[in-house]
């Protein structure tokens, strides 16, 4: 196989550029949309400051898949960056192909331990080291509704509960409006499954059922009622829903053509960028009976085995830098997400981010921060994927009986 | 100079032919080994499972479901191209004015590539941008044309917009077709008494034989490679309605982690391009020292 090891050298070289110099680091990102690429710049900004160069290696496409293609071809071929993006138990599964560098020097320097809430600190470590320095904390289990449509409805206050929740949207649909902006793609149905499995369980059903996959909860009771309310709320979606992208379904909300939609706090970004303002134009709250828990998306940077000491320093200032104060919050501010560290000043931040950043800190007390399945936090992939298809296909085909939807999906859970 | 001269030959096609060797059967090869390990997000050669790979993938629906789509799509893809080209090149080659206008307006969808079809058709199709919002606009409230967004009827859409884009290809290769065809003997048969549609019947598509058989061979390697299509258009959705085994095998290799199914449900399409493809080649080998 050396020889094809070569060729994946040379393809991902022209890709890529050249290889790396002393005190330089190459960073493997897909973030290239307009806040995301400014949040970036901060990071090269901060690490030109400490006299490092700073190599962008961005590879444009949403999710990653083609950053993650790139990816394996360096690795397979001997070259990789310094850091790239990876998250959740990926992570692991990168650590398990011996590939990662051991970050535990600058944790205990940082004092990561104390900093992080130990839910996130154990998915960034392997074996007890760390091996990825953690970016940003994105909360799930947001609803997002506009305000002006509840009005016109006639809706009081914000659903808390799920019964509620139906009501609410009963008297939309009766003002001749869209109750659901949803997008139906496979992921945003996980999403919205994600989030009526957590408000119908509670977090410790999801726990078990969602992240340690235990056959026993998949297979309750609780499961089959989840299933249920994930169905009766697609009756409240519109017929154009499936293939629809999450940012036309937030735009749908903000032009007041919909009422509610679920999805994380990304969605933030397009209510600021649409000139909306929290709490008077629109609401974001916690997905109907999710208040007390947390479903949490952490992105993280992982780093490479390196073999050059100038590049390795370089490196354990990145890990350093990324987990800082200042990258911290300019990041955040500009991505719509939260600091991941527990004791931030949130001043500057608006009224969803510290309503977010207090359920953390609250939630990561109390056991309910809880990792998010539809965005790669909970599980490996091959059983995400799994039970992603099954709730996908469950949501689309009305034929499929609630006991069929439960088998289907403890079947695909129990993929390895 | 003798030797050289002989050899000659050999040295100029030994190139292509290691490469050809290396690139397409070596990798076919490859895959194969990648089938029979337990290889998750990088390729592992050390973890050897057997048939595991294959067990699992046949125990999926998702890969029935992408086998039955492969089925309909290709049955419906390939005759509906082939009936619709061949009523186009009929009627085109009825000596009418402005022929060449109208064989350029016909074969144009061609000239576009797969993804542009799929999301142009995406859009026409979707229930609340294009053909059944026209509709209402226009005063037919009660008309519905929701296929793209409904699991059972997702992959017709694809078929639809499949067919939009190669009916035109079909007709150019008919028409060429037609065009070769003897004018004397289509005069004789009139002469005999024969009625029109008799005559393309039992005269002029027998003749046509031999262009059907490379349409056919054309388009229906075309719609087992069709990828980039159903990306475009349903990206496999709604749900993995319109999963077909080129997209599951890309899903599974590379968004997935899971090399190994991928690289087994590649080899199952192998394995059935070549049981189509071996008794075909057969038959021409075997039929070639015969003709001479």
């Amino acid at each position: 196989m050396l020889k094809l090891s070569q060729l994946a050298t040379a393809v991902a070289l022209v890709v890529a550029g050249n290889a790396a110099f002393a005190g330089e680091v190459e960073v493997l990102h897909w973030w290239t949309a307009g806040g995301e690429a400014k949040s970036v710049g901060e990071l090269k900004t901060i690490m030109q400051g400490k006299g490092h160069t700073w190599k962008d290696f961005a590879v444009a496409g949403g999710g990653g898949d083609n950053a993650m293609t790139v990816l394996k071809s360096r690795v397979v071929s001997g070259n990789p960056p310094a850091a790239a993006q990876i998250k959740g138990p990926a992570l692991q599964e990168w650590a398990a192909e011996g590939v990662l560098a051991n970050l535990d020097a600058t944790a205990k320097a940082e004092k990561w331990d104390e900093l992080l809430p130990k839910g996130v600190a154990d998915i960034m470590k392997y074996k007890g080291n760390y091996i990825a320095a953690p970016v940003n904390v994105h909360r799930v289990n947001w609803m997002w509704a506009n305000k002006a449509v509840l009005d016109k409805a006639g809706v009081k206050g914000t659903p808390k509960t799920w019964d509620e929740f139906f009501s609410a949207a009963d008297k939309v649909k009766k003002a001749g409006l869209i109750a659901v902006a949803h997008g139906g793609q496979n992921w945003q149905d996980f999403t919205t499954f994600e989030s009526v499995v957590l408000g119908v369980g509670g977090a410790k059903f999801y726990s078990d059922a969602l992240i340690k996959l235990d056959q026993k909860a998949l297979t309750s009771a609780t499961m089959t009622k989840s299933l249920e309310t994930f169905r009766k709320i697609k009756g409240y979606t519109d017929a154009a829903a499936p293939g629809r992208d999450w940012n036309l379904a937030t735009a749908m909300v903000i032009q007041e053509k919909a009422a509610f939609q679920f999805m994380g706090d990304w969605a933030k970004g397009e209510f600021a960028a649409a000139g909306k303002v929290p709490g008077k134009d629109y609401i974001c709250a916690a997905a109907p009976g999710t208040d007390k828990a947390y479903t949490f998306n952490v992105d993280s940077f992982a780093m490479f085995k390196l073999k050059d000491a100038a590049a390795q320093k370089a490196q354990a200032d990145l890990a350093a830098s990324i987990m800082g104060t200042q990258f911290q919050e300019v990041f955040n501010l500009n991505k719509g997400s939260i600091p991941v560290r527990l004791n931030m000043d949130m001043s500057k931040f608006d009224d969803c981010a510290k309503l977010s950043a207090k359920d953390f800190v609250a939630t990561s007390k109390t056991g309910a921060l809880l990792p998010s399945i539809a965005h790669g936090m909970a599980v490996k992939p091959a059983a995400e994927g799994a039970i992603k298809d099954a709730v996908s296909q469950f949501w689309n085909d009305d034929k499929i009986s609630i006991a069929d939807g439960v088998k289907n999906i403890a079947k695909a859970a129990a993929t390895k | 100079m003798k030797t050289f001269e002989n050899l000659l030959p050999k040295l100029v096609i030994a190139p292509g032919f290691v490469l050809g060797f290396a690139f397409i059967y070596g990798f076919m090869i490859w895959n194969g080994v990648l089938s029979v390990t337990g290889s998750r997000m990088l390729p592992n050669y050390d973890e050897f499972v057997g048939l595991e790979q294959y067990v699992r993938l046949w125990d999926m629906d998702r890969w029935y479901v992408a086998l039955k789509n492969l089925g309909i799509f290709s049955t419906l893809y390939v005759g509906g191209s082939l009936v619709l080209g061949m009523v186009l090149a009929i009627f085109l080659d009825q000596k009418v004015r402005a022929e060449g206008f109208l064989r350029t307006v016909y074969l144009y969808p061609m000239a576009l590539s797969f993804i542009v079809t799929g999301t142009a058709w995406k859009w026409i199709l979707n229930p609340s941008l294009g053909l059944e919002k026209l509709m209402h606009d226009m005063g037919w409230a009660s008309f519905s044309f929701d296929w793209l967004v409904q699991s059972e009827t997702a992959i017709y859409c694809v078929v639809i917009a499949g067919i939009w884009q190669s009916a035109g290809f079909a007709m150019a290769l008919f028409l060429a077709g037609l065009r070769g065809i003897d004018d004397s003997i289509i005069k004789a048969a009139q002469i005999d008494g024969a009625s029109l549609p008799r005559i393309y019947w039992r005269i002029i598509l027998p003749i046509l034989r031999p262009v059907m058989f490379s349409t056919i061979l054309v388009l229906s390697h075309l719609s087992i490679k069709s990828f980039d299509l159903v990306m475009a258009l349903t990206n496999g959705g709604p749900g993995y309605a319109t999963d077909v085994p080129a997209t599951f095998m890309f899903v599974m290799s590379f968004n997935r982690g899971q090399i190994g199914l991928g690289a087994a449900s590649a080899t199952m399409m192998l394995a059935t391009v070549a049981a189509l493809v071996v008794p075909y080649l057969y038959s021409e080998l075997r039929a070639k020292p015969h003709d001479r």
